[in-house]
C-alpha cells in the first residue's frame, strides 16, 4: 500500500544543509496501525508530509498502491490526497469563516458530491466523533479538543482508506488523547489503515508496530505480536 | 468543484468583508459610472445640436452660385424651373438675395439691419419662420415689385416700440411698408435672427447701394431625399457651368452627418479617458485579489491539502474577481444612470447609451477575469505544505 523506498529530503545544500530525512524506507500494508515516534527534529512530520503527498521527497521512490508519486500530476495528486488519504494536522488546519460543518464538507466538495448529500455525510462523520450537534458553529467556538474531532472528522469524511495522523494528541489532555487514540483504534478494527505520529510513549506501547525515526533515518521498527 | 459552488463561495468571501469589498469595487464603480455618465451627456449635447438644425431644416439646401463672369449662369427662372420639373424631390425654393449694409428708419430713429434679404413667397416657410402679426411676402409682391416688407421683433421693438404692423420704414432711404411681423426667435436682440427685414426679391437689388449676394434655398421634399435632391441640383449646375469650383451646394443633412462624426469622435476620446479609471479599478481588484492570496495562503493550503485542484483553485480566486468586478459594474450602471438623470436636472440634455453599458460592463467583467487571473494562479500554484506552514 504505502512503500517509500531510500527516501531523502534535505534542506539547504553544502556546509549548512539539513538531512530531514536521510534515507528511509518503509512499507506499510492495508489495515496496519503504525505509530511513528522520535524526538523533536528527528523528521517524523517530514516523511509523513511526503506520505501525504503534500511535499516531494529530494530523492527516493514512493509507490502509493503501486503508483511512483513522482510521476504523477498536479490533478493526480489532488485527487489522491482526495480519494486514498486523510489527514489529520497537529494543529487542526481548520478554515476559520466556515463553519464545522462546512470544514467537513470540504473533502466531498472537491470530490464533487451534491450538496444534500455532502451535508448527511458530514453531520455522519460529526456524529462519529461526537460533535452532531455543533455543526452550525464556527472553529473559534469550540475548545482545543472538539476543534481536533472536527479535523477528524472532516479527515473520515470522504472514508479514505487511508489516516495520516500527525501529533493529534499533542495539544490534548490525557483523557481527549486517550479518547482519540480510542476512536482510531476503532477506525483500524473497521480496516482503515493508519499511520499515527506520536510524541506519547504510553500511546506507542498501546499500538503493534512502532518505528523509531532519529535524525531522519529508522532506527528501530518493531512489531508486537501480542497486540492485536 | 463548479462554478455555482465557487460562485456562492465568492459571494460569501465578499459579504464577509463588506468595507473592503466595496473599496475594491470602488475603482470599477466610478470607471464604470463615469464611462456612462460622459457618453450620454455627449449624446444628450449631440442630440441638442442636432435638433437644432434639424429646426432649422434638415430638407433645406443652400447653393451659393460664384461664377458670375462670362456668358454661363443660372436665372431665377430656371431655378424654379429645376423645382417644378421634380416634383419628387423638390418642394420649393427662393432666391436669397443678401442686402448688405442695410439700414432703417424711421422718422428719426435708424438703426443698422444685421441681415436684409430679398425673398420669394416660399422663404419663410422654408426656413420654417411664422409670421405672428400680417402676412408674409407673397407672390404679387415679387411680380408687381410692391414695396412691402417683413420685419424681425428686434427691428418692430427699436423702431416702433412693437407697434409696426402697417407703419412706413425707410430702408436705405426707399420707403416701404411693413406687412408682417415676425415671431420671436432669439429674445429680441442686436444682430440675432430677430434682427432681420425681408423684402421681394425683385426689389433687393435696387436696395443696395453697391452689390448684393445671391444665392438659393431649396427646400427637399423630405429628410431622406434631400442627399438625392442635392445631386440633383449639383448635376444641373454642372451641366451649366462644367466647374464644380463656380457654385456651392451644401444641404443639413451632411452637416448633421459631420456632427455626428465630430461628436462621435468627441465621445470616443471622453470615454477613453474614462476608461483608463475603469483600468485603474481593474489595478486596485489586483491589488486586493494578491493580498486575499497572501492572507488566504493557509487557506489554500488546507483546501489543497484537502484534494483541491489548481484549478478548483483558480477558479475560486477568478469566480470572486469576477463577481467582485461584476457587482462594481452593476453599481456603476446604477450610479451612471442616477448621474445621467442628474445631469439633466442643471438643464443639461442626457442621453443614456444602451452600447456604452453594455461595452462599460462587459469590460468591467474582462477586467476581473484578465486582473484576478495573476494572483488565482499564483494561489493555484502555491506548493500544500508550504502554504500549509505560511503565516
Ligand atoms: N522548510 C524547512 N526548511 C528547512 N528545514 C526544515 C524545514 N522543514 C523541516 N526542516 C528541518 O527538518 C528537520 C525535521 O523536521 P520535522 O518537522 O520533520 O521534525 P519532527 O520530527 O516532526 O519534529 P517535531 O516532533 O518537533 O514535530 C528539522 O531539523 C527541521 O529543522
Ligand atoms: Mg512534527
Amino acid at each position: 500500500m504505502i512503500e517509500l523506498k531510500n527516501i531523502y529530503k534535505i534542506y539547504g545544500d553544502g556546509e549548512g544543509e539539513i538531512r530531514a530525512l536521510d534515507g528511509i524506507s518503509l512499507h506499510v500494508s492495508k489495515g496496519e496501525f503504525v505509530s511513528i515516534v522520535g524526538s523533536s527534529g528527528s523528521g517524523k512530520s517530514t516523511c509523513m508530509n511526503i506520505i501525504g503527498c503534500l511535499d516531494i521527497p529530494t530523492s527516493g521512490e514512493y509507490y502509493l498502491n503501486g503508483t511512483d508519486v513522482s510521476t504523477m500530476t498536479e490533478n493526480e495528486l489532488a485527487h489522491v490526497r482526495n480519494r486514498e488519504l486523510g489527514f489529520i494536522f497537529q494543529q487542526y488546519n481548520l478554515i476559520p469563516k466556515l463553519t464545522v460543518r462546512e470544514n467537513v464538507e470540504l473533502p466531498l466538495l472537491y470530490k464533487g458530491v451534491k450538496a444534500h448529500e455532502r451535508t448527511e455525510l458530514a453531520l455522519h462523520a460529526l456524529d462519529r466523533v461526537g460533535l452532531g450537534d455543533r455543526g452550525d458553529k464556527y472553529p473559534s467556538q469550540l475548545s482545543g479538543g472538539q476543534q481536533q474531532r472536527v479535523s477528524i472528522a472532516r479527515a473520515l469524511a470522504g472514508e479514505p482508506p487511508v489516516i495520516l495522523a500527525d501529533e493529534p494528541t499533542g495539544a490534548l489532555d490525557s483523557k481527549t488523547g486517550r479518547e482519540v487514540l480510542d476512536f482510531l483504534k476503532q477506525l483500524n478494527r473497521e480496516g482503515t489503515t493508519i499511520v499515527l505520529i506520536t510524541h506519547d510513549n504510553s500511546i506507542a506501547a498501546e499500538i503493534k508496530r512502532v518505528v523509531r525515526i532519529q535524525d531522519g533515518r529508522i532506527v528501530s521498527d518493531e512489531v508486537k505480536e501480542d497486540l492485536q | 468543484m463548479n462554478i455555482k459552488q465557487a460562485f456562492s463561495l465568492a459571494i460569501k468571501s465578499l459579504a464577509g468583508s463588506k468595507m473592503r469589498s466595496f473599496l475594491t469595487m470602488l475603482g470599477i464603480i466610478i470607471g464604470v459610472a463615469a464611462v456612462i455618465i460622459i457618453v450620454s451627456i455627449v449624446n444628450g449635447m449631440t442630440k441638442d445640436i442636432i435638433d437644432e438644425f434639424e429646426s432649422m431644416g434638415a430638407t433645406t439646401i443652400t447653393v451659393s452660385v460664384r461664377g458670375r463672369g462670362g456668358n454661363r449662369s443660372v436665372s431665377i427662372d430656371d431655378m424654379q424651373n429645376l423645382v417644378d420639373d421634380n416634383p419628387e424631390y423638390l418642394k420649393s425654393m427662393t432666391p436669397n438675395i443678401t442686402v448688405p449694409g442695410a439700414t432703417a428708419k424711421n422718422g428719426s430713429d435708424n438703426l443698422d439691419v444685421s441681415s436684409c434679404v430679398g425673398v420669394n413667397e416660399y422663404y419663410t416657410d422654408i426656413k420654417g419662420l411664422v409670421v405672428e402679426q400680417g402676412r408674409g411676402i407673397e407672390y404679387v409682391d415679387c411680380e408687381a415689385r410692391l414695396r412691402n416688407c417683413v420685419i424681425g421683433t428686434y427691428i418692430a421693438n427699436e423702431l416702433y416700440q412693437g407697434q409696426a404692423l402697417g407703419q412706413q420704414i425707410r430702408i436705405n432711404g426707399q420707403i416701404y411698408t411693413i406687412v408682417g411681423i415676425l415671431e420671436e426667435q432669439a429674445d429680441s436682440t442686436e444682430a440675432s435672427s430677430d434682427d432681420i427685414i425681408i423684402v421681394p426679391y425683385t426689389l433687393a437689388s435696387r436696395l443696395s447701394n453697391s452689390f448684393t449676394m445671391g444665392s438659393y434655398t431649396f427646400n427637399a421634399v423630405s429628410k431622406e431625399v434631400a442627399d438625392e435632391a442635392q445631386e440633383l441640383i449639383d448635376d444641373y449646375l454642372l451641366g451649366v457651368f462644367s466647374n464644380t469650383n463656380a457654385y456651392n451646394v451644401s444641404n443639413m443633412s451632411s452637416m448633421i452627418d459631420s456632427i455626428n462624426e465630430m461628436t462621435a469622435t468627441m465621445s470616443l476620446v471622453l470615454a477613453g479617458v474614462a476608461g483608463v479609471s475603469l483600468l485603474v479599478g481593474g489595478i486596485g481588484i489586483m491589488n486586493i485579489m494578491l493580498v486575499s492570496v497572501t492572507e488566504r495562503t493557509r487557506e489554500i493550503g488546507i483546501r489543497k491539502s484537502l484534494g483541491a485542484t489548481p484549478w478548483d483553485i483558480m477558479s475560486q480566486f477568478v469566480v470572486e474577481a469576477i463577481t467582485t468586478s461584476c457587482i462594481g459594474g452593476v453599481l456603476g450602471i446604477l450610479l451612471g444612470i442616477g448621474g445621467s438623470y442628474a445631469a439633466t436636472l442643471f438643464d443639461m440634455t442626457a442621453v443614456i447609451s444602451v452600447p456604452a453599458i453594455l461595452l462599460s460592463f462587459s469590460i468591467s467583467a474582462m477586467i476581473g477575469i484578465a486582473f484576478g487571473y495573476f494572483p488565482a494562479k499564483k494561489a493555484s500554484k502555491l506548493n500544500p505544505i508550504d502554504a500549509l506552514r505560511y503565516d
